[in-house]
């Protein structure tokens, strides 16, 4: 990371930390506005927010890693989640899955050589009544089709 | 986006209701007045686990401190369940004069909505609904004039953990550390955010209590039965014709729901969830209750096609991902469980290990720490039980007759 790079992130740390404060209850705003930018927390963010609220790195770190929507590994910049609850199962979320990971080229839980797309599973959207569902980053699907899907994840920049 | 409002009837939820009528009437009460007609009406919480609220505010209100919170827990995890995106999104009225009307009568000056990360595209539809209820002095200092009534309601989002539905571990996450369930007592009514007196209610039950403070508590113990007075929000989802979210009263049988959603052939019900039971067709004729089968909302069907095994592979499979991980008998218990399952599959099972395994999930019902672990063995259990022959018997030699 240059340090320049480092600046710059340990500014928009800052500013999140005016946001919402420099107490341990802000921790998961701070990490959730970091995650939505960066698409993950990498180390040096991690070290950085210990440092401004004053508590040791490895809390942070644990924090993360409990949390399904919270990583320090870096993603693509969109996350593709799909249903796998079984009212989404029931209603074919099997065949969108394959459909999605012929057309990408990826398995649930990799991420495109492009870096465009990393695909996983998500444990109920709570979407049950218009299954198969699926999430790219905040926004949602319904009623898929495997050529839908495929069709939807074509329009994402 | 394909998240439309519908034109929706039901005795209490969804019947009229005019956005602040519950504020402008609640402050004309006194604390008292509300939690006798709370009370009355005898309503218990929505989110499944069904504990009076008026016995949950009245222990809140009684604490002394000099800040107290009330947290609205739309952290909405549970497998089948969407009543409270239907709420947040149709029904915001509801939620937050309820959530007002409870900071009220227990004293809080701050809520703080708890939205599920999975949610985070109602963010912006809610905090604008905030904005305008602030300009409106529906919130903030001294509410519609109410001298001394100061409240405001932020929104916390969670980050994708099934567990921070349990209000402990939820309040944990606020504070920003894991959530992971803390021990109890004490209990969150006198140590809770912050280590300050907090009531978490669930966002069904607040909608309630905002019908109740308008026509007061007689009038919600009209509907339902003696036990469970007033009505539930159904998610359905399922092999039917018209899933979707259903208001009934209690007591209403499960073959009533069945033919009103369209639901045919049906082999079996999950209710409540992942973490419910499964009822086979023989007993189709009990009825939705606390005192018979006590549900979050969830009504999962299942018509002949399905294979049980599947479904039970999936729920355990969940509960494998979901648990924290914090105490034994759930982290280690769960994945025994899905183990178990694999092995019935494969046809690699003994009934002795079987046995052992129902065994080992009756222990986990009592020895874990939370509602996740004293819950996951219900599928495990009752779908071995009731599909007992479909399971083991079936006429194709272990291959689980479909």
């Amino acid at each position: 990371m240059l340090v320049i790079e480092k600046n710059a992130l340990s500014e928009e740390i800052e500013s999140y930390i005016n946001t919402y404060g420099n107490d341990r209850s802000a921790l998961l705003m701070i990490l959730h506005e970091i995650q939505n930018k960066h698409r993950h927390i990498s180390e040096f963010a991690q070290q950085e927010v210990a440092r401004m609220l004053n508590i040791h790195p490895v809390e942070i770190y644990s924090v993360i890693s409990f949390f399904a929507f919270l990583n320090s590994n870096p993603k693509g910049r969109n996350i593709v989640r799909i249903c796998q609850t079984i009212s989404c199962d029931m209603q074919g979320k099997a065949a969108v899955v394959k459909a999605i990971e012929r057309e990408l080229g990826i398995k649930i839980g990799e991420t495109t050589k492009d870096n465009k797309f990393t695909l996983e599973h998500a444990n109920c959207l709570g979407l049950c009544d218009m299954g198969p569902a699926m999430a790219i980053n905040d926004q949602v699907f319904t009623k898929l089709t495997p050529e839908k899907a495929v069709e939807l994840l074509s329009k994402v920049k | 986006m394909e998240l439309t409002k519908q034109k929706r009837t039901g005795p209490v939820i969804f019947s009229d209701y005019k956005r602040g009528d519950a504020i402008r009437k609640v402050i004309t009460m006194s604390r008292e007045d509300i939690l006798f007609e709370l009370k009355n009406s005898k309503l218990k919480g929505r989110g499944g686990a069904g504990f009076p609220t008026s016995t949950k505010w009245m222990l809140t209100a009684a604490s002394k401190s000099d800040k107290k919170f009330l947290v609205c827990n739309a952290d909405e995890g549970e497998p089948g369940t969407f009543k409270d995106r239907v709420l947040l999104i149709e029904y915001p009225e509801l939620v937050f004069d309820g959530m007002v009307a409870g900071g009220y009568t227990i004293g809080a000056q701050q809520g703080i909505l708890y939205l599920r990360g999975e949610y985070e595209y109602l963010l912006k539809s809610l905090q604008s609904y905030l904005e305008e209820m602030r300009k409106d002095n529906l919130l903030g200092k001294s509410i519609l004039g109410k001298e001394g009534f100061d409240f405001d309601v932020s929104i916390f989002l969670g980050s994708g953990a099934y567990v921070c539905g349990e209000e402990t571990a939820l309040i944990e996450s606020l504070e920003g550390h894991r959530g992971e369930p803390r021990n109890r007592p004490p209990y969150p009514i006198s140590t809770g955010y912050l280590g300050k007196p907090t009531s978490v209610n669930n966002v069904e039950t607040l909608c309630a209590v905002a019908h109740i403070i308008i026509k007061g508590g007689q009038w919600f113990c009209k509907f339902g039965t003696d036990k469970s007075s007033g009505s539930k929000l159904f998610s359905v989802s399922g092999d039917c014709e018209k899933p979707g979210v259903y208001e009934l009263p209690w007591g209403t049988k499960v073959s009533e729901l069945l033919e009103l959603v369209g639901a045919k052939n049906t082999k079996a019900v999950q209710i409540g969830g992942a973490s419910g039971v499964c009822i086979p067709k023989s007993q189709f004729t009990r009825t939705f209750a606390y005192e018979d089968v006590a549900t979050g909302g969830s009504v999962m069907i299942f018509n002949e096609s399905r294979n049980m095994l599947h479904v039970l592979k999936n729920f355990m499979e969940f509960f494998v991902d979901e648990s924290c991980g914090q105490c034994t008998p759930c982290r280690i218990g769960n994945v025994k469980l899905l183990e178990g399952v694999e092995m019935i599959e494969n046809g690699t099972y003994t009934f002795a290990h079987i046995n052992k395994l129902k065994e080992l999930g009756r222990t986990m019902q009592v020895a874990s720490k939370c509602g996740l672990g004293q819950s996951s063995p219900n599928p495990f259990i009752s779908i071995l039980e009731n599909f007992n022959d479909e399971i083991f018997n079936s006429a194709n030699g272990g291959k689980n007759g479909r």
